[in-house]
């Protein structure tokens, strides 16, 4: 068996004899991804033929570090983050064969971006009680038949660009909740589905409503089995949360490194209080940083589980504390916003822009991807195996629970 | 898919390169071992019983971990006579310590005295450690100051006296007070810093006449404290100069590092005690653990004892490795693991009712253990005042 080190090396002759046949220069863009893809260069981890050679994970960062330094175009990850961070890792696990042929590749190149239909007006924490009906169809064109689904997404980031939508749908009313969903890749495109910017107190639209009308899917872009919905679902809300809390960053990064760099520029805004703030919050970020290495070393072999949770929550304090704290020692700019027009950026970035937007933004991370009392109490039930609250939701049919 | 710098020391590292935080299958069985005999023989009502008795330390249990399972060596090198592990495997050693509140003087002899005589190099009597014939003390106060990086001797309260008519030349004569010396009572051979230029450590027999070894009370019984007094002692010097002084601020750093391990088992114990608790304990015809109120907050102190076991990880793998950024890592390892411990002990005297606030339940020695070992070697926030230094986060100048 090859060590670590052996593997690595192996690895990184691969990138050289790669850059050697596939000049970064010359390629076109997309023609130099799909070859990397093709090459099993993507994500080494992933199983070959699908972009990666069934290697850990942990050795895809010199991969990428040697990609960059030969000035080769990146999939711009921050723009397909759902589909590297969420979609992906589902498609691997629940997807058929030919789904992950289908999907993985234009996924991982940036040629088809995805987003998530989970959340809806009406389920939000409670996401197992959405309404978006999928019906089953007899005979539609594709083998198998299809399905055609009704209903209303929201807070659905990235929409306005997608190709694809993750989609969780209930297609069975008269189970109890859990048991009555399915999960579709969705094609954005079709017909039925409408997008609309839905704008958040930041001023911009980063997410979406989407309105579902009678929207085609064919049964072979159903993930997973009919009433496994939430199964599937699952390994996606894991990976989210690995997505949003788990980053591998270097000591300072993040929004740690934005108050520690202020505090260096302007000593004359230094206070005792604040200075007590600050190296609380850096030890915390740093400590972290610390646990989510622990946590993705743990991992390198294995899927997401609960402990992921506590990262996000972590994740969530510090980056509204963070922000708070830059805030406040913004001085007389702490006044000012710089903007309060309707944008639709394209990527998301929690660290952009001015401290304003910084502490607004902050305010939804402790919301999005499971608001930190949710996720409380799966680190309570799961991780800690205390009993639930008592539930009336969980064993009547669906369609008779109060609304 | 940022890079920050290149790994190709051995490729597996990511870029922003973390030693591994797990613990390895050696340390695992290391762990077993050690819980067990604690479990045989350091269950809760034995502590109890020793501190109710007045004889906190429990002289044949330290006798069966130090030598007859060779946790007193495991620092020294097997050409000493030690196991010739690391920091990584006393930690491990020290989680289960606190886990248990044992009464053994762990980390003052195996880990501070050891490694101040590492240190100085003195192969006679780290010999005597690692075989669990002798216990060492370092005599320095255990509230200490945080170790920091390039500390040096200052006013050291033990003042030396030249060697007297018909004297060894090297010989010298220690005269002072060190108050508040943890592992004291229990050990044969004290480590003293004496005063003066250049700063010398000698070893002092406990047991010589003009040594006053005067147990107080200390707020965590489990762990002894005593003001040891030295009249006209004479002592033998193991270390001089930068060798002294590099000896006792390792000795101090690696004691706070590794007691960040153990406030983490502490810790770890609180949470996994309360669990277990309010799984059982029954009001309202409902487990009180069913109430979303205590969830949270045990997810809460679960959070905490998580992040606190990748700082205490990340100061041994430090320690162990000689690495650079040591004084960072045990500064984030002691504060968070301090701060973890005291959360965790607090939330189990009050998740446990009325039973908690009782001399009867051991809710209050792992309450006294973790409050006391946050306040030793240095309290959370002189940690983070260190920190602050060591990372380039200056306070505002003063006015």
């Amino acid at each position: 068996m090859l060590t670590g080190a052996d593997q690595a090396a192996g690895l990184r002759q691969q990138v050289r004899d790669f850059l050697a046949g596939h000049d970064p220069a010359a390629l076109p863009r997309l023609d130099f991804l799909r070859a990397r893809f093709d090459a099993g260069l993507a994500w080494v981890h992933y199983p070959a033929g699908l972009g990666g050679q069934g290697l850990p994970r942990a050795l895809q960062a010199a991969v990428d570090a040697d990609f960059a330094a030969a000035g080769a175009p990146d999939n711009n990850p921050a723009r397909i983050g759902i589909g590297l961070g969420m979609a992906a890792p589902t498609i691997l696990a629940y997807g058929s064969e030919e789904q992950q042929r289908r999907w993985l590749r234009p996924l991982w190149t940036g040629e088809e971006v995805w987003c998530q239909l989970f959340s809806e007006p009406g389920a939000g924490s409670d996401l197992a009680g959405l309404a978006t009906r999928a019906v089953r169809v007899p005979g539609d064109g594709e083998a198998g038949g299809g399905w055609r689904v009704t209903g209303q997404k929201v807070w659905t980031s990235i929409a306005h660009a997608a190709r694809w939508g993750l989609l969780l749908a209930r297609t069975d009313p008269d189970v109890p909740k859990h048991a009555g969903l399915t999960y579709f890749g969705l094609d954005m495109t079709g017909h039925g589905v409408e997008v609309r910017p839905l704008r958040q107190l930041t001023g911009e639209a980063e997410f979406n409503e989407v309105f579902l009308t009678d929207a085609a899917v064919a049964d072979t872009d159903r993930i997973g089995g009919v009433g496994e919905g939430w199964r599937v679902a699952q390994a996606t809300l894991m990976n989210e949360r690995i997505a949003i809390g788990g980053g591998a960053l270097p000591r300072e990064g993040g929004m740690v490194g934005v108050a520690a760099n202020a505090w260096r520029e302007h000593p004359e805004a230094r206070t005792p209080g604040l200075h007590d703030r600050l190296i609380r919050l850096w030890a915390d970020a740093e400590v972290a940083r610390l646990a989510g290495a622990r946590l993705r070393q743990q991992l390198a072999a294995g899927a997401p589980g609960p402990e992921g949770s506590a990262a996000k929550i972590v994740f969530a304090r510090l980056n509204q504390e963070l922000s708070a704290f830059d805030l406040e020692f913004a001085g007389p700019g702490g006044l000012r916003y710089d903007d309060w027009t309707l944008r639709r950026p394209e990527a998301l970035s929690f660290f952009g822009r001015g401290p304003g937007y910084r502490y607004l933004r902050a305010r939804g991370n402790s919301i999005e991807g499971g608001t930190s009392e949710i996720l409380r109490n799966i680190i309570a039930e799961r991780v800690l195996g205390l009993p639930a609250e008592p539930r009336t939701d969980t064993r009547v049919p669906w369609k008779d629970l109060p609304r | 898919m940022t890079a920050t710098k290149d790994s190709d020391t051995d490729g597996t590292r990511p870029t922003s390169a973390v030693p591994d935080l797990r613990y390895s299958d050696a340390e695992e069985q290391l762990r077993a071992v050690v819980r067990d005999l604690l479990a045989d023989r350091s269950a809760w009502p034995a502590v109890l019983a020793g501190v109710d008795a007045g004889e906190a330390d429990d002289a044949a249990l330290w006798h069966t971990l130090a030598a007859d399972l060779g946790c007193a060596g495991l620092l020294i090198d097997e050409s000493r006579g030690g196991a010739g592990a690391s920091y990584r495997e006393a930690a491990v050693v020290a989680e289960e310590t606190g886990r248990a509140a044992a009464c053994v003087p762990y980390l003052t002899s195996a880990v501070m005295a050891t490694t101040a005589l590492l240190g100085a190099g003195d192969d006679e009597l780290l010999g005597a450690l690692a075989a669990g014939r002798l216990t060492a003390a370092l005599a320095v106060g255990f509230a200490g100051p945080p170790p920091a990086p390039g500390a040096r001797a200052g006013s050291w309260p033990v003042r030396v006296a030249r060697p007297e008519d018909g004297e060894a030349p090297g010989a010298a004569r220690l005269t002072g007070t060190v108050g508040g010396v943890a592992g004291a009572l229990a050990a044969d051979v004290l480590l003293v810093p004496g005063d003066g230029v250049p700063l010398r450590l000698y070893a002092v027999d406990a047991t010589a006449a003009g040594v006053t070894r005067t147990p107080l009370v200390s707020l965590d019984a489990t762990r002894p404290l005593a003001d040891v007094t030295l009249d006209r002692v004479p002592g033998r010097p193991v270390a001089t100069g930068e060798a002294a002084a590099g000896a006792v601020a390792a000795a101090l750093t690696a004691g706070a590092g590794v007691l960040a391990s153990e406030l983490f088992g502490v810790a770890e114990q609180c949470l996994g005690t309360t669990v277990t608790y309010v799984k059982e304990r029954r009001q309202f015809a409902r487990p009180v653990g069913s109430f979303q109120a205590l969830k949270h907050r045990l997810a809460d102190v679960w959070i905490a004892v998580t992040q606190a076991r990748a700082a205490a990880r990340y100061a041994a793998a430090c320690l162990t490795a000689g690495d650079p950024d040591t004084p960072v890592a045990v500064a984030l390892a002691k504060a968070a693991c301090g701060e973890a411990a005291v959360l965790a002990a607090q939330e189990c005297v009050q998740l446990h009712g009325g039973i908690g606030f009782t001399w009867e339940h051991p809710a209050h020695l792992l309450l006294k253990r973790a409050k006391s070992g946050s306040l030793a070697l240095g309290t959370p926030d002189r940690h983070r005042a260190a920190l602050a230094a060591l990372v380039d986060l200056p306070p505002p100048a003063a006015e």
